[in-house]
């Protein structure tokens, strides 16, 4: 069978998927990222200052929502994540500097202010509901998946069923 | 070792997405659009495979795994909120810290905000789990427990489908 460019989706994604079984076989671990984010990001307010060490969310588990559970698998895994890509994109020429993805400027234009302002909303919403079901598209949607979760496959439906209406208002009547 | 072994998978998991494309903004926000489906392909393929490894460990007694719990208000609610994120960012948790790496600077943006979303979430924490945890609580269910049949029936229903809709997509040219 020749190597075509539309076979690339299934072979990496046959690939990701051996290699989630190696990871649970060797090192007991699932995939997932976005619980770093609030540890991550706990640590960005303790610089500030800010003493939250009594809020609930930061005490429950021992603090494994806070800056404590670091370095741990998961930190390494989301570093792993852009080491990888940094490679791979360096070695196959398909790094490129990029201030705005061209599908987000050819329907809202290339003011860096809107794209911040979409961003802060936008990503604040992706983080609060992923933390809130308990997994993103790789935490529940992959590795939950997998494992036949019937939540994460709930929680999988819903992510498209949230961005497929969403994208449908952001896009509606836009230039592709 | 077990740090070692998240860098590595890490890396790994790194390289394939990016050679998948499955970080770009495009193919993301694409596949919400409905009119590119590379995220679609990447990700049932890896979740077939991943099943049928996972599942084969387990059967020969070399690891234990339970899904996650169950609660259709934190699913239902979280879900559709994430999506409504995903699709104004273009980017998830994973795929963005890929992107950054692969030259896509404009993706601080909406890393911040996952920070920022990370923080607020600490806050309303205990109200989520006050009021919308206990809707629709069931513990940790797969699907094959609640329609009483073998894992391999549902992998195998997983794995026809996903083909299924596959075909359907190189037909369209999604």
């Amino acid at each position: 069978m020749k190597f075509e460019a539309h076979h690339k989706p299934y072979i990496f994604g046959a690939l990701s998927g051996l290699l989630l079984t190696l990871s649970v076989a060797v090192a007991g671990q699932f995939f997932g990222t976005s619980t770093t984010f609030p540890r991550a990001a706990s640590g960005l307010v303790q610089l500030l200052g800010v003493d939250m060490s009594q809020i609930e969310f930061y005490t429950v588990g021992n603090g494994t929502n806070t800056l404590a559970s670091f370095p741990n698998w998961q930190l390494l895994f989301v570093i792993g994540i852009g080491v990888g890509a940094f490679i791979s994109a360096k070695l196959s020429g398909t790094f490129k500097v990029e201030k705005l993805p061209p599908m987000w400027v050819s329907r809202f234009g290339d003011s860096t202010r809107t794209r911040i302002l979409f961003s802060l909303v936008g990503g604040s919403l992706a983080m609060i509901g992923a933390r809130m079901a308990g997994g993103c598209p790789s935490g529940h949607g992959v590795s939950g998946v997998s494992q036949l979760g019937l939540s994460s496959l709930i929680a999988l439906a819903m992510f498209f069923v949230g961005g497929i209406v969403t994208a449908r208002v952001l896009y509606k009547g836009g230039a592709a | 070792m077990t740090l070692v072994f998240g860098l590595i998978t890490g890396t790994l998991f790194g390289v394939f997405l990016q050679q998948a494309e499955a970080i770009r903004f495009e193919r993301q926000v694409g596949a919400m659009r409905l009119i590119d489906m590379t995220i679609v392909k990447y990700m049932l393929t890896t979740i077939v495979v991943g099943s049928i490894g996972i599942y084969l460990l387990r059967d020969l007694g070399v690891v234990e795994f339970a899904p996650r719990a169950l609660s259709l208000g934190l699913q239902v609610i979280g879900g559709l909120v994430f999506g409504a994120g995903w699709a104004i960012i273009g980017y998830c948790p994973g795929t963005s810290i890929g992107a950054l790496a692969e030259g896509r600077v404009g993706v601080v943006w909406p890393i911040l905000g996952m920070l920022l979303g990370g923080i607020i979430f600490a806050f309303i924490y205990p109200a989520v789990q006050q009021y919308i945890a206990p809707i629709g609580a069931f513990g940790r269910l797969s699907v094959a427990d609640v329609l009483g049949v073998s894992h391999w029936v549902v992998i195998a229903f997983l794995a026809v489908g996903s083909i299924a809709l596959f075909k359907f997509f190189e037909k369209k040219g999604l």
